[in-house]
């Protein structure tokens, strides 16, 4: 939606919802839409800027290779700051 | 950075990932079923005293009393707001940051 307005877009995925970017996902026998190929896309609405936080990977049992898409790993403390460089920070 | 969290801590992992996050010296604000993170004698307080130490912590009092919870069981330091210091804490912060 941000980048819809042309802004300077960060995405981070933490918590459970580093499994939003698990590969492989596969909905065919459960007859539900499966969402996760759309997040190649958003490299093409100008949302390049993808990280997930270590630990939120590690507590899963996760690595990069896991994802279904490139992302930068970021420490938690690394996350602070970067939340501390936005002017607006939304939630989901 | 003033951070709201609104869900229960026993049911959510919110505030803990706000506590792992913000940083220090942010306020917290707790509101709706996050108030019960504030009171005195859960499994939690301990946990809360600690942080408390990093962050000014803030809750939200209509919330307190639609749940039936008492102010005198609030754990030492936490400050109860009405809506209108809802609404200055949002104003004299510069940013605010809502977990969910």
């Amino acid at each position: 939606m941000g980048a819809a307005f042309e802004q300077d877009i960060s995405v981070v995925y933490l918590d459970d919802g580093v499994y939003q970017l698990k590969k492989d996902q596969d909905t065919t026998d459960s007859s539900i839409k499966n969402f996760s190929p759309t997040y190649r896309a958003l490299a093409s609405y100008g949302v390049e800027k993808l990280y997930v936080e270590t630990e939120s990977m590690e507590d899963r049992g996760l690595s990069e290779q896991d994802l279904i898409v490139p992302v930068k790993m970021i420490s938690g403390a690394e996350l602070t700051e970067l939340m501390e460089q936005q002017d607006v920070i939304l939630n989901y | 950075m003033l951070h709201t969290v609104n869900k229960s801590p026993y049911e959510k992992s919110s505030l803990d990932t706000c506590l792992r996050l913000a940083k220090q010296g942010s306020t917290i604000l707790l509101i709706e079923d996050a108030v019960y993170a504030a009171i005195t004698g859960s499994s939690l307080e301990s946990k809360i005293r600690q942080a408390s130490k990093r962050y000014e912590f803030c809750v939200l009092g209509p919330d307190l009393k639609a749940r039936g919870l008492d102010e005198a069981k609030l754990i030492d330091g936490i400050r109860v707001v009405d809506y209108g210091g809802f609404v200055d804490l949002a104003v004299s912060h510069d940013r605010v940051q809502s977990w969910l």
